[in-house]
This record gives C-alpha cells, structure tokens and sequence, in this order.
C-alpha cells in the first residue's frame, strides 16, 4: 500500500517537474518569435527569395508536430507544382525561425527533377517555426508553414 | 576520429518506365560539426566541419543543387526525386567546408 503512495508521488513529483520545464520552453520560443516582423528569418527569405507574399497550400511538410530528439527532427517536403521547362520550382529553402542561422538548407532544381520532393533531417534547440519557402523559374512564391515541439532534452541544448 | 565518407546511393532496382517520378536517398557519414559546439572538458568550441554543397547528376546534367548548413544532423540523410527518361547513373556528389568531396551513384534503369 505505501509502495503504491511512493509511486504516485513520485509520478506526480515528475509530473509537476515536466510541466515546469515545459513552460520554460513555450517562454523562451515566444520570446524569440515575438518581433515577427522583422525576425532574422524574415530577412534571410527576402534576401534569398526576395520580398512578396508567397501563397500558401502547395507546399506541404509532413513533419510529426513533436519531435522527440532535437539533434534529429525529418522534414519531408513535397511541392504540388509542375516540373516542365518553362514552369517549375527553381528554388526551395528550410527555415527554422528560432534557430541561429535560420536557412539550414536551400535547394535549386532544374524541371529533370520531376517532382519537389525531399527529405533532410535538421537540428533543432528548441520548439520552433518551420517554414518551406519555394520559388517558381516565374519568381512566384510559395510557403508552407509548420510548427514543431521539440521535446525537453533539445531545450537545454 | 569519428568515420566519414561511405556515401550511398540508393533507387529503384527494377527497371523503371520513362517519365516515371523516382526516389533517390542518400546517406553519408559526417560530423556536422556547426562550429557552435563546445567541447565539454576543454570548454573550447568545436571547429565548425560540415557538408556545404551537394549536387544530384542525372543525364549529363546537374538537376539538383542544395546548399547546406551546420544545422543538417550529423550523418545526414537526403532523399530527393528524379523523372527517369534514360538508363544512367544519378551521381550525388557532397563536399563540405574543409575540402572534403565525396560521390556516389545509383544506376538507374529505364525500361
């Protein structure tokens, strides 16, 4: 019976200590995600693909919205936009807003290519934005946006 | 000193028919070091050594150009898609920031 009560106080113990640590993520990330406005991740997609706004739903990231080891999160992107001369995607990159260089990859593609369709496998430190920003040979921009928790071992990296 | 190279490439083994949209992935073993880390006795950062480039061959022709960062995990995978319209190979070449260059291809057969 008393081994029974040690266990739940310890489970609540824990508990109570993971929701703790937990808050202490969410703050850090909003703290850096506030200035939205001209975030250095914004700077870097007007630098890279230049300034416009980017339509969003052709661009997908299947990405699990919980990551459990930061060191290790799968970002597989798939763009439902023709690859035929004249009109493809000729350019893609990977941002992760919270993270200290922000474009962790970019792609080019020639129309031979068939279908945008990747998968890399990034690093993270902490719950971040991702976001896929694609451009068209036309120069149009595309996004695609998602959120990913990492889990607590990647907060204290 | 921790293994790098063995790149693979890997696609379809069975013959494929034109035009089909194929994947390739790729796998090689590196550090991705970011140059951010620090060696935990010393305390003294870990030079920054990681893949930069890396460029998909296919048909005569670069298709596929990334640029990458310290921020892609260490013994990075990449997958990627190709329209297959020959038999030939796709030669995936990775070269990081120290010099180091290293290929691999996969042959793929058009039926």
């Amino acid at each position: 019976m008393s081994q029974t009560n040690n266990t739940s106080l310890t489970r609540r113990g824990f508990i109570r200590g993971a929701g703790v640590a937990g808050v202490a993520c969410v703050a850090a990330g909003t703290t850096v995600v506030r200035p939205a406005h001209a975030s250095p991740a914004d700077e870097i997609i007007a630098q890279e693909f230049g300034a416009g706004s980017a339509s969003e739903g052709a661009v997908d990231i299947k990405t699990k919205p919980k990551a459990e080891n930061g060191a290790l999160v799968k970002i597989p992107v798939s763009i439902d936009h023709p690859m035929e001369a004249g009109n493809y995607i000729a350019k893609a990159g990977v941002i992760v807003d919270s993270n200290p260089k922000p474009l962790v990859a970019s792609f080019e593609f020639e129309p031979e290519a068939g279908k945008v369709q990747f998968e890399v496998r990034i690093k993270m430190a902490k719950s971040s934005n991702i976001r896929v920003v694609a451009k068209t040979n036309s120069g149009k921009l595309l996004m695609g946006k998602t959120h990913i928790e990492v889990a607590e071992g990647g907060c204290l990296a | 000193m921790a293994v790098i190279g063995r790149p693979k490439v890997r696609g379809p083994k069975k013959p494929v028919a034109a035009g089909t949209v194929v994947t390739i992935k790729t796998l090689i073993k590196h550090p991705m070091e970011s140059g951010r880390r620090k060696n935990k006795d010393t305390g003294e950062l870990i030079p920054a050594h990681y893949i930069d480039t890396v460029e998909v061959e296919y048909g005569g022709k670069v298709v596929i150009k990334t640029k990458w960062t310290g921020g892609i995990s260490k013994n990075p995978y990449f997958s990627f898609s190709v329209r297959a319209t020959a038999s030939g190979p796709v030669k995936v070449t990775w070269k990081d920031n120290k010099g180091g260059s290293f290929s691999s291809s996969a042959d793929l057969k058009v039926s």
